[in-house]
């Protein structure tokens, strides 16, 4: 079987970071380090997996990381709710927890209806629930930060510092959610259908696929997964606020984008994408590690960075179609 | 919360409708326009949760006073406020804590000219003089207090960690502030990096100085969020025996922690957002009373400490 060159353009840089990391500081390959990256990256990596389907389907959402700050803030406040209730247990938590991934499919799924049912364009359908979403959250919390009680924190704190040695949970979770999501893109009818509407929807139509449905399917799987990111995400500070999950959408569709996946839909590759969430989150930690420039310029070098991994697979990609 | 501001608000028109036949009903209406930045953290949060708390009570206290509070995202967002307020409400004074001083020197110097009185709230215009007052907190203060006491309370040699704001003049005032404070003590500054203001980013800033640092012997987060992101750094890697933090503005949960003697929060350093309630007020002063309210009004940063942690604690505020 001849190898793909043009599909590992991503996984090139994503070695040559870890290379240029392990030369700059020999902290970047200690255990705990590693541990630190790959949780970090879990909340926007089950999110890009999930915004991977809306992509390829041919749609986008814009409204994930208020969507995100929303869920943690309706789950916080189920919590603190039912703590005089059920007292500080488990079931409160599971409570908190059924309340974000519900939350999630509910949000999911308004998203989906106004872009299949109403048949609004998704930037804006998005653009429109992504104000909404923040500035719920920002009312909730009356400008501030809403904070889970003290002993229910405790309790759920080891959610995410937790796990299995060294693995903690977030890193488990979404090593999970990657590898089913890339099994369900290549192998099931449903990623099959996801890219056949994503490349042509009138033939996808012609073919007696339901495109609004799966359209919309696409929206509620995304929801789950902002809602288990949140999941994930609440018990590390055990707050939530305006100012949570800002500017997420963007670094999730850049994850996607640089992984592999088409803008324009109908070419979705989850394995690059959570190559592009690592890549992402290495240039920030190796920034932070190195000193290499003044700290005002880190946002120009993880510009360059994921500019430079586009057009790398796009050089090879146009040799490829010659 | 809104509940209980609601009641709140209640209470206090039901005591001021009481007090107010004292206040002259006969006076002209005045319009007061309040233009700040939306709670995008939990500084301005709390700065919005003031402001809203002063209007309701100037409202309900001066029945001539009317009030038009405006939030805003971005600068340009903030020169279309006040725009509106002056060609539709046609506002007598106004509030105003510019976004960034550049792009709102030019349209808050068109208010001035059209005869308004000018309220400027802690950051500067860019060009001097056209405020009637000027209401700000001491950023120089905010950056010496901290810095002095890491000089007198570290020992010679010893390295410390720095989480700077969003980058800013305000943040840079801090910082430099802070450095010269410090001159003259052995004390090294390992790391500068920007941790905005936010939690997440002061947790992802934190663990990376602490794999990078086998030494780090205190932190300066420079903002209670930053230093709630950066405990949580710290207790996951678990060092919290070998460093301390200090933060900054005194929220409401680290001034707790401060009060209960919390070995990691030895103080904190303050810088009220309640600065928009003094500007309010004064401003409102100078309508309905004679006393001058014109010139600069500068709010002192002070030193938290376990012992006068109690008078800066606001168990209401949302910061």
């Amino acid at each position: 079987m001849k190898l793909d060159l043009h599909t590992l353009g991503p996984l090139v840089a994503l070695v040559a970071l870890v290379i240029l990391g392990a030369v700059l500081n020999s902290a970047f390959l200690a255990p705990a380090n590693i541990t630190n990256v790959l949780a970090r990256s879990a909340f926007i990596g089950l999110i890009a997996v999930g915004m991977t389907f809306v992509i390829t389907a041919g749609g986008l959402d814009l409204s994930v990381g208020s969507m995100a700050a929303f869920l943690a803030g309706i789950a916080i406040i189920a919590m603190n709710a039912a703590l005089p209730g059920l007292g500080s247990n488990w079931g409160t938590i599971l409570l908190g927890m059924g309340v974000a991934v519900l939350g999630g499919i509910a949000a999911g799924y308004l998203n989906g209806a106004l872009v299949t049912k109403a048949r609004i364009e998704p930037f804006i359908v998005t653009l429109g629930t992504m104000g909404i979403f923040r500035s719920l959250v920002t009312w909730l919390a009356d400008g501030g930060t809403l904070s889970l009680d003290y002993g229910l924190r405790t309790l759920y704190r080891p959610v995410y510092y937790g796990g299995i040695g060294w693995i903690t949970w977030p890193i488990i979770v979404f090593a999970i959610v990657a590898v089913l999501g890339e099994w369900t893109m290549r192998h099931s009818r449903f990623g099959r259908h996801v890219e056949a509407i994503g490349s042509n929807d009138r033939v996808a139509r012609y073919s007696a696929i339901d495109v609004n449905r799966m359209r919309l399917l696409t929206y509620v799987l995304l929801g789950v997964l902002v809602g288990l990111a949140v999941v994930l995400y609440v018990p590390r500070l055990g707050s939530a606020s305006g100012s949570t999950g800002v500017l997420w959408e963007l670094e999730a569709i850049a994850a996607v984008i640089i992984g592999g996946t088409a803008l324009k839909g109908g070419r979705g590759r989850v394995w690059g994408t959570v190559v592009g969430v690592l890549i992402l989150s290495l240039i920030d930690n190796i920034l932070n590690l190195a000193d290499l420039v003044s700290p005002y310029l880190n946002g120009a070098i993880q510009g360059v960075i994921i500019v430079l991994a586009v057009v790398l697979q796009r050089e090879k990609r146009t040799v490829e179609e010659r | 919360m809104k509940r209980r501001s609601l009641m709140k608000a209640a209470a206090l028109m039901a005591a001021m409708g009481i007090a107010a036949p004292a206040v002259a009903q006969e006076a002209e209406k005045k319009i007061i326009g309040v233009s700040i930045p939306s709670a995008t953290h939990g500084f301005m949060g709390g700065l919005n949760w003031h402001a809203q708390d002063t209007i309701k009570r100037l409202g309900a206290t001066y029945p001539n006073l009317e009030f038009v509070l405006s939030t805003a995202g971005d600068p340009a967002k903030q020169v279309n406020d006040i725009e509106d307020m002056m060609a539709t409400r046609n506002i007598d004074a106004l509030v105003v804590l510019p976004f960034e001083s550049e792009p709102l020197t030019a349209p808050v110097k068109a208010v001035k000219d059209a005869g308004k009185f000018v309220t400027v709230v802690d950051r500067g215009l860019s060009q001097e003089g056209i405020e009637d007052l000027y209401v700000a907190g001491d950023n120089t203060a905010f950056g010496r207090v901290a810095g002095e006491y890491f000089k007198g309370n570290l020992e010679p040699g010893a390295k410390i960690v720095v989480l700077r704001g969003i980058p800013t003049t305000l943040d840079n005032e801090r910082v430099d502030a802070f450095r010269a404070a410090l001159e003259g003590s052995e004390v090294e500054i390992l790391d500068m990096q920007h941790g905005n203001w936010n939690r997440d980013d002061a947790f992802a800033v934190m663990q990376d100085y602490l794999a990078k640092y086998p030494q780090i012997d205190a932190v300066w987060a420079a903002d209670d969020d930053m230093a709630i992101g950066v405990l949580e750094a710290i207790s996951a890697a678990n060092r919290q025996d070998e460093m301390w933090v200090i933060g900054g503005a005194g929220m409401k949960e680290i001034v707790k922690r401060i009060m209960d003697g919390d070995k990691q929060l030895p103080v904190n350093v303050t810088y009220p957002p309640a600065l928009i309630s003094s500007a309010i007020e004064m401003t409102a002063l100078n309508f309905v009373s004679n006393a001058p309210m014109t010139g600069r009004f500068i709010i002192g940063s002070q030193l938290i400490t376990p012992e006068n942690a109690e008078q800066f604690y606001y168990p209401d505020s949302p910061f």
